[in-house]
């Protein structure tokens, strides 16, 4: 099926698409654009939350009571938030909405019944703030039917009006009509290996090396902290491995049996051997470099090996913030007489 | 405070004892580089790097020509702003060494206006500085060639009386002694002439690379300025001509692995015209790329592949193999270029400004001057000289053994140069007077117990350091040449009550993780127990081990720094190695399997 303002795939969207299919969506289909693998996926596009949100307000008033509301009076934003977000749980899709979705789900599982999906916010503002609130705490993992993957767009949807995100928007006087939310459907990878990556060292803002972080299974275990991962530093141009830090990894995420995350024990025997080969790695390194040339700067990358096929595919990339905002005093500066350099060997000025 | 031990500090020079017995081994050595109780209030670490092994008494005239060398260049020609020479001192056979800092910033001041007038105009004009410096030590090398031969006739021949030369044989064999000697000397000021200003240069960009990509390996920024073109690389070139030249005349079945080079030389004499071709093949190649050395050439026994074939032969039969099997055993030098060209590139883009940019090509533009020379040197210093030089003194061995002096001509090297002129003069006069000389009553018994006490010395731990741990180590000398800094000296520290762990740390100079069986290799003679597949584990690496580089799977060393030729030769042939352990040939047993992890310096062992 074609992309339409209620569902855009990933191959028709790129980061200028961010007001309508948020920035995770967006960067996911810049990504595939550029001819890195992603997991294949769709974005609910704003235009769904927008038709919803008409559909609400025909019932009953939503943004007005909302962008009405006084930060600091904590009883009434719990109040009314409560509300709102059981509203957006209970209340019937917009006939096209459920048919554009339900026929993209579709079309993502090949008519393969039960395929896991995960179910991601993607916020449209670029405020980081915000963005952690209504983005990274709505991530459904191992979704399995097509009523669950409904059910959770609907609670990233209702995550804009969880207090922390509403109080955030009232104190900031931010009109509640702009306000929309994105989800991102998308294949689950039933990882091997998974992990993160920088292409700039998070330690001491090398531009020259890649950073790789990996642990057995799914990523959530390496994200969350749960497990120590395996790290690897790779010379971005030259690909010598300086760095290898085997962890003892004891524990991973799986895929449960019937949606869901089961933490389990690594083997003993899996535990010391180091979860990627160095031949991936070097895959990998191809794909941050071509991921950080693709942005013009430095990428925090999420990635995942697939069990069974071993491919490669990210999860999501955004630009590294740290040290691009740490940069400042050039390392040197070019000398009239270049000779002069070598004083700071021999001129005791280190 | 100064002559205090600090709890984790290295013992002080006055708690070294002369091993017992070989007091008097130690006495031969003059008494300026003996310890004595001042000494303790100094900083001192040991040479390993030039000299890892016990020095005879003659060949500490290394470690006395070069520090002589060294010192006049930084002190009195350059005019080194923060350093001057380096002092050293040799105890149970070890050298120690101790630098000089400058501190006063009135006399930095001073010494650093004379250097900007003296060094600067050395880099501003080094290409024909150097081109000069080749011709000088081609001379030089020329006129230690031109030496008489090291005989005494019994009768001054007719010729010379009768063209009334006046002056006789033995004369000549004093004057001999002395122009070598003194060429020798010569040789180590011609070699520190460039030496520091080239370091110098090449740690510049070093420093600039280390700051703007804090995470750079050593050997990137190596790679980057590392020559391809090196006369280093030269003798294992020609091995590689001679292999295909063997196959070309169909003589290759000659050389067989366990086959002693005088066997193979006389069954290609036997072999007609091909073998008699092969054999003026190898006479072009042999003068002058065979004048290198199976180690740095610090020491008497470090034999050019010239006098002991065994080395480069060893190479030859699999790169037969290679040339039958139809692979190219050419260096292939236009893409190792365009790789440096490459790599310089990339990393000139990942800088964040034009600035920076501007700054970076200006140092490494520098640093490809000098470097040529840095790498250039050691072929006619290191190697050509030092054979001539040793060579010549193996001369006068072999007189004074003929004349009773000692049993063997190499036990020369047991006198100091101060004796062995005290020696020749007494066959001058022995010669002159028709008597007997006095010598082989004299040192026989000497020459003996000095060989015993360097078997002593030999098997005795040396501290790696001695003295007050200095707070910082801001001699641009010592961090250029020995790498020693004061992290590196922490790691003495905490490395001496380390010896369980089954890890050996190195500096990391080539990447690659590999396992295989250790090989150690503690001499020359014992490079033929290479198998294809083991792991080379020997004190020093040496580009003129590189034929051996095609049989092995990684090189661990003792001795060197990640811009040791060694290290170059092993990225060149893609194996990981580690370098400047330390101690792995003595932590490392023949046979065990082991991991070197090139990338990170670590040597594992494994069972």
């Amino acid at each position: 099926m074609p992309s339409t303002d209620i569902v855009g795939w990933f191959a028709d969207i790129g980061l200028h698409d961010r007001p309508h299919v948020g920035g995770k969506g967006g960067s996911l289909g810049e990504l595939q654009r550029a001819g890195i693998a992603v997991p294949p996926g769709f974005v609910v596009k704003t235009g769904a939350f927008e038709r919803f949100v008409q559909a609400l307000e025909r019932e009953a008033p939503v943004r007005a009571p909302v962008q009405a509301l006084d930060p600091d009076d904590l009883d009434a934003v719990t109040a009314c938030c409560k509300e709102m977000r059981a509203r957006i749980e209970a209340t019937a899709l917009p006939a096209d909405v459920l048919n554009e979705i339900s026929a993209a789900h579709a079309e993502l599982c090949k008519g393969v019944q039960a395929i896991p999906v995960a179910v991601r916010s993607s916020a449209t503002t670029e405020d980081a703030v915000d963005a952690s609130f209504a983005g990274l705490q709505d991530t459904f993992l191992w979704v399995t039917s097509l009523e669950d993957a409904l059910k959770r767009v609907r609670t990233c949807w209702a995550s804009l009006y969880s207090v922390e995100s509403v109080t955030y928007r009232r104190k900031r006087g931010m009109p509640e009509e702009g306000v929309a939310m994105a989800v991102v459907v998308q294949k689950m990878v039933n990882a091997r290996t998974a992990g993160v990556m920088f292409t700039r060292s998070p330690l001491t803002g090398d531009r020259s090396v890649i950073t790789v972080e990996g642990a057995w299974g799914l990523g959530s275990a390496v994200v969350g902290g749960e497990v120590t991962p395996d790290r690897w530093v790779i010379g971005k141009i030259t690909g010598e491995i300086p760095v290898r830090e085997i962890s003892e990894k004891l524990h991973q995420h799986l895929p449960a049996v019937g949606g869901g995350i089961d933490h389990v024990e690594v083997p003993e025997d899996q535990r010391r051997t180091p979860c990627m080969s160095d031949a991936e790695l070097q895959a990998l390194r191809a794909i941050g470099r071509k991921v950080e040339k693709h942005y013009g700067r430095a990428q925090d990358i999420e990635w995942a090996v697939e069990r069974g096929t071993n491919e490669i595919l990210l999860l999501q990339s955004r630009p590294e913030t740290v040290w691009s905002s740490k940069d400042a005093a050039p390392v040197a500066r070019p000398a009239s007489d270049p000779l002069s350099h070598v004083m700071s060997i021999f001129g005791g000025q280190r | 405070m100064n002559a205090q031990l600090k709890p984790t500090g290295f013992p002080l020079p006055s708690s070294l004892r002369v091993i017992p017995g070989t007091e008097r081994a130690q006495a031969a050595y003059p008494y300026h580089i003996q310890f004595s109780p001042e000494d303790d209030s100094r900083f001192w670490f040991y040479n390993s790097m030039h000299f890892p092994e016990p020095m005879s008494a003659f060949d500490m005239v290394t470690a006395e020509a070069a520090y002589c060398a060294l010192g006049s260049a930084n002190t009195r020609v350059h005019c080194l702003p923060t350093t001057l020479g380096i002092d050293h001192r040799i105890i149970n056979g070890r050298v120690y060494i101790g630098g000089n800092a400058v501190t006063d910033p009135a006399e930095i001041a001073r010494r650093t206006e004379e250097f900007q007038k003296r060094a600067f105009y050395y880099y501003a004009n080094w290409e024909r500085l150097y081109a000069q410096w080749r011709e000088k030590m081609l001379k030089l090398i020329q006129d230690s060639q031109a030496l008489p031969k090291v005989e005494l006739p019994e009768f001054e021949p007719l010729a010379n009386v009768h063209a009334g030369k006046g002056v006789a044989s033995n004369q000549a064999l004093l004057d001999t002694y002395q122009k070598t000697l003194e060429g020798y000397f010569r040789m180590w000021h011609h070699h520190f002439e460039f030496l520091l200003l080239g370091y110098g240069a090449y740690l510049t960009f070093f420093g600039f690379c280390k700051k703007a990509f804090p995470e750079i390996t050593d050997q990137t920024i190596a790679r980057m300025v590392a020559g391809i073109e090196a006369e280093i690389f030269r003798p294992d070139d020609e091995l590689r001509r001679l292999a295909r030249r063997a196959v070309e005349l169909g003589v290759d079945s000659k050389f067989q692995d366990g086959v002693s080079p005088d066997d193979i030389i006389k069954s290609l004499e036997k072999a007609g015209e091909p073998g008699r071709e092969w054999l003026r093949e190898l006479a072009v190649s042999r003068d002058p790329w065979f004048n290198i050395n199976v180690g740095d050439g610090f020491y008497h026994y470090h034999r050019a592949w010239n006098d002991d074939l065994s080395m480069p032969f060893a190479g030859l039969p699999e790169y037969m193999r290679k040339v039958r099997a139809g692979e190219s055993l050419d260096r292939e030098v236009s893409r190792l270029q365009d790789e440096r060209k490459q790599l310089i590139e990339d990393y000139r883009e990942l800088l964040s400004t034009d600035e920076e940019r501007a700054a970076y090509d200006q140092m490494i533009t520098l640093a490809h001057r000098v470097f040529p020379y840095v790498e250039g040197h050691k072929f006619y210093c290191e190697h050509w000289y030092t054979n001539l030089f040793f060579n010549k003194i193996r001369e006068f061995g072999g007189l004074l053994s003929q004349n009773g002096f000692f049993p063997d001509a190499e036990d020369v090297f047991q006198l100091t140069h101060y004796e062995l002129k005290n020696a020749i003069i007494d066959m001058m006069t022995a010669w002159s007077n028709g008597s007997a000389p006095r010598g082989p009553q004299h040192w026989p018994k000497i020459v003996a117990e000095r060989k015993a006490a360097i078997a002593v010395w030999a098997k005795q731990d040396t501290p790696p350091a001695l003295g007050p741990v200095p707070d910082v180590i801001d001699d641009p000398a010592i961090v250029m040449l020995w790498g020693i800094t004061r992290e590196s000296l922490n790691q003495w520290l905490s490395a001496s009550g380390d010896v369980t762990s089954n890890e050996v740390k190195g500096f990391a100079a080539s990447s690659g993780v590999v396992e295989g069986p250790a090989r150690v290799v503690r001499s020359v003679e014992e490079i033929s127990r290479l198998q294809k597949g083991d792991v080379l584990v020997c004190q020093v690496t040496n580009p003129t081990w590189a034929p051996i580089f095609q049989k092995i799977v990684a090189a661990v060393s003792d001795i060197g720094g990640s811009m040791s030729h060694a290290a170059i030769v092993a990225r060149e042939y893609g194996l990981p190695a580690v370098v400047g352990t330390g101690n792995a040939t003595s932590r490392i047993k023949d046979g065990q399997r082991i991991r070197v992890d090139g990338g990170r310096g670590i040597v594992t062992i494994l069972q």
